[in-house]
């Protein structure tokens, strides 16, 4: 009788710690993907010093041009990637040599409401275009669940948190290996020394803006898996941008990578905790701490390897 | 001149009520409202040079705050009162903790915090009533009474908002504030307690945004978090002194009233895209307007000297 | 009679770097004091921790009897500290008198702007700068801007003034007018601490000399003195150097 008595409790404390596992895990996985959003969100703070306010309605085009690739062309948004980076590319350059870089010197007040300013428009058009309905990828072949031990991850989900992270790693190796990265980071560095090496200081901001682009529609086609689609959501994406980069340390792709993953697993546990309506909250309180004692983020660095 | 010019313009605005429809008295609460949200900006942006997006986080505050204590029974004048402390308790305490950010971060949790608010407020459903918005109780006036009342209390509210800059500007806190803005270490080493100063435009700069906020929940009746946490409450007083000019009392007047004459114009023009044409509105006022209308003509006309 | 500034085994370190290693002196009331050594030996450093621009590591400052070594800039100005800075740091976008202005207002007891600015006259006067008055600070010349900055800490009515290489860039001309102008502020009563490069502006203007070398004081006294200390002349010219001088006497 004792004997029963005793293995019952063990058997619940297995059950405890095997929810902590599978939150965490779903915390993990999520974190990859935020890894991804903020990717380019940090880049281009970092380098143009310019805080991109469209950051949160570029992965929104993402998002459907992965959802119009699926409903209309039947191409899996894993596979549909290209097609947001391409669309967003081509925004992003445009949107830099038009209008950005006349303000990249400017105080943060500018380059603040400018942002600000071209957001509403882009998002207000994407209103008029397609309606703020929420709209969802319902796959109509998931490619099933994986299961360990009773901790259960959908593949679909596995899948885009890998390629999100193979993505950002793509990121910090096109920025630590080739040409066109190192006079990224050189520009980020010193602006006026890249120059006098012959760097076409103008046309780095241009394609660093695009890159932070491309990453956003990226993460934008994988959201897309499993966030609604909406302009409305744009503010939210934006947000989590904010909170990666303030928690992971501006300006380093490792950073974004530890900040994405802390904040997928703090969103995740908040929610057990709290509730899933409070994590948000929970999460912005987490920003204003970090801004307030710790600013250099947790791994307190500054500036791109 | 310039005195006769302003008791002028206050004349006017007193008699408007009785000439114009209702319409036009609802068009000119609006833009006083606007007078004092870009006036209150202009305390932490303009004088200090602080990048401050804390504007919607104060008026939301101060709406909630009056409106839940009008629905506890408190009177009207009184909720706005409380609107307007509250917001500036809130400010204090924001500002010994964000002031000393630099730029970009400040800006950031600045901004941040209206979001903050916005998600508490949607979450504490039993006080607030969450995202279903809450009601307040209607007066009982008829149409046209509530309309000039209003006016003439919003005309109040702009006044003594009008009375504090002007007043601000003049005494040593103006001056302090305007060392700060440009050299703040200098500002340090002649003895401005640049602190204490900062903290205090922070809190002008949010009482009678709070005031106007606990006012606007009276006045609509009805109040949801996304509507008054709204970010372009933020944004929007930003432009308007940078439209008219930071630093005086009548630039952020003079911006307030032309953004408000655009936002019409766009409104009654472009109903679906307003939102986005607004936004083409601000990124070329941004760039062709860095340093207000008012240094471009104004002064020419009326031979005025800057502040 | 108590000195006015003392400085007790001050050390400042940032990181592994040891900027000032235990300096101990003092200033008595009514001294022109220079604070002389080569390139990096702390001299601004000092004045940044008599000023507060940052905190001490080890040790004590006083200022008249009080202690100031925990104090903020603020607190300090007011109590009668006023320093100039080797980069001039004008308010940009105000005139000239309100530059003065700013320091007569804020710690130099002035009740109101507009007499704040009377007083501000008042100082521009004595360093000959009162026809530029109305003039934007950001448009002078580097000698006037030096002078701007003399008047703000006038305007202050320090006790102790802190002159940060007042000198640097002037032409000889300007030099000995600066000169003349430094010796009638003593003559009002301020104390004076000069960190200086030129020996031909220590020898005319200080009673007094303070040594530093990498940190440390290295030697005090009378600046004909000093000037002649071997340990002196090592810091500056290098040991070569001394026992070169030594053979040769």
């Amino acid at each position: 009788m004792l004997a029963a008595v005793l293995s019952r409790r063990r058997s619940l404390s297995e059950h405890i710690s095997m929810l902590y596992l599978q939150v965490l895990l779903n915390g993990l996985v999520l974190g990859g993907l935020y890894a991804c959003i903020a990717a380019g969100f940090s880049l281009v703070w970092g380098v143009l010093n310019v805080i991109n306010i469209l950051h949160g309605t570029f992965i929104v085009i993402g998002s459907y041009a992965a959802y119009f690739a699926y409903v209309y062309f039947d191409i899996h948004p894993l596979v549909s990637i290209p097609i947001a980076a391409v669309i967003l590319f081509f925004i992003g350059y445009a949107l830099q040599s038009g209008v950005i870089n006349k303000v990249v010197a400017a105080p943060v007040l500018t380059t603040l409401t400018l942002t600000f300013g071209l957001d509403l428009f882009l998002n207000n058009l994407l209103i008029v275009a397609f309606k703020a309905d929420y709209r969802k990828v319902t796959l109509e072949n998931p490619l099933g669940v994986l299961s360990l031990s009773g901790i259960t991850v959908p593949i679909d989900r596995l899948a885009a948190m890998a390629l999100a992270l193979l993505l950002t790693g793509l990121l910090f190796w096109v920025l630590d290996a080739s040409r066109v990265g190192r006079a990224i980071v050189a520009v980020r560095m010193d602006r006026e020394a890249a120059a006098l090496m012959g760097v076409k200081v103008k046309k780095i901001y241009a394609l660093t803006f695009a890159i932070g682009a491309v990453m956003a529609g990226a993460a934008g086609s994988l959201m897309s898996l499993i966030y609604p689609i909406s302009p409305l959501n744009s503010g939210i994406f934006l947000g989590k941008a904010f909170i990666i980069c303030v928690l992971g340390g501006l300006g380093s792709v490792p950073g974004v990578m530890v900040g994405g993953l802390a904040l997928g697993v703090v969103e995740s546990f908040g929610a057990l905790a709290f509730g899933p309506e409070h994590a948000v909250t929970l999460s912005f309180i987490i920003l204003i701490l970090f801004l307030l004692f710790r600013p250099t983020g947790i791994m307190g660095k500054r500036g791109f390897q | 001149m310039k005195r006769g010019f302003w008791i002028l313009a206050a004349i006017i605005v007193l008699l408007l009520p009785w000439v114009g429809n209702n319409y036009f008295i609802r068009l000119a609460t609006i833009m006083m409202l606007y007078c004092v949200l870009a006036l209150s900006w202009n305390f932490i942006g303009g004088l200090t040079g602080y990048p401050s997006f804390a504007t919607a986080a104060f008026f939301g505050l101060g709406a909630y705050a009056g409106a839940i204590s009008q629905g506890q029974g408190v009177p009207m004048y009184l909720a706005w009162v409380i609107g307007a402390a509250l917001a500036a308790i809130f400010a204090t305490g924001l500002g010994l903790a964000i002031l000393r950010l630099r730029g970009h971060y400040f800006a950031i949790a600045s901004l941040v915090v209206a979001d903050v608010l916005r998600e508490i407020v949607n979450s504490t459903t039993n006080l607030t009533g969450g995202g279903m918005g809450l009601n307040l109780p209607v007066l009982k006036l008829g149409v046209d009474a509530q309309a000039k009342l209003f006016y003439y209390c919003m005309f109040g509210i702009a006044l003594l908002t009008i009375f504090t800059a002007a007043y601000v500007m003049r005494r040593p806190l103006g001056f302090g504030l305007g060392c700060i803005k440009q050299n703040e270490d200098a500002a340090n080493i002649i003895g401005i307690n640049a602190t204490i100063f900062k903290t205090i435009a922070f809190s002008l700069s949010a009482v009678f945004v709070g005031g106007a906020g606990a006012f606007y929940a009276s006045w609509v009746n009805y109040i949801e978090p996304g509507d008054v946490f709204d970010i372009l409450f933020a944004i929007k007083p930003i432009v308007m002194v940078l439209l008219g000019g930071a630093g005086t009392v009548s630039g952020p007047i003079i911006g307030a009233i032309v953004f408000l004459i655009l936002e019409e114009l766009v409104w009654r023009n472009f109903l679906t895209f307003h939102a986005g044409v607004l936004g083409l509105i601000v990124v070329f006022l941004i760039f062709y307007l860095p340093d207000g209308i008012l240094d471009l003509n104004y002064r020419r006309w009326f031979g005025w000297r800057k502040n | 009679m108590n000195p006015i500034l003392q400085l007790e085994s001050v050390t400042r370190k940032f990181g592994g770097l040891t900027a000032l290693d235990e300096v101990s002196f003092q200033i008595n009331p009514g001294e022109i004091v220079g604070l002389i050594g080569p390139n990096g030996a702390g001299k601004t450093t000092l004045v940044n921790l008599v000023t507060a621009v940052y905190g001490v590591t080890r040790g004590r400052i006083f200022f008249d009897g009080q202690r100031i070594d925990g104090l903020k800039s603020h607190e300090i100005s007011r109590k009668g500290i006023a320093r100039t800075f080797q980069i001039v740091q004008p308010f940009p976008k105000m005139t000239v008198c309100e530059n003065v202005a700013a320091g007569a207002l804020f710690a130099g007891g002035a009740k109101s702007v507009n007499e704040a600015k009377e007083q501000a006259l008042e100082h521009l006067h004595f360093v000959g700068l009162a026809d530029l008055a109305s003039h934007s600070a950001a448009a002078l010349t580097l000698a006037n801007r030096k002078r701007l900055e003399l008047a703000k800490s006038l305007a202050m009515k320090p006790k102790l003034l802190l002159l940060d290489e007042v000198n640097a860039g002037l032409t000889n001309v300007e030099i000995n007018k600066a000169l003349a102008l430094i010796r009638s502020l003593a003559e009002r009563g301020i104390t004076i601490l000069i960190i200086e490069h030129l020996m031909k502006v220590v020898l005319a203007l200080c009673s007094r000399v303070v040594v530093l070398h990498h940190g440390q004081l290295i030697a005090e006294g009378a600046a004909t003195d000093v000037v002649r200390n071997p340990r002196v002349i090592e810091a500056y010219l290098g040991a070569h150097f001394v026992n070169q001088r030594q053979k040769e006497n």
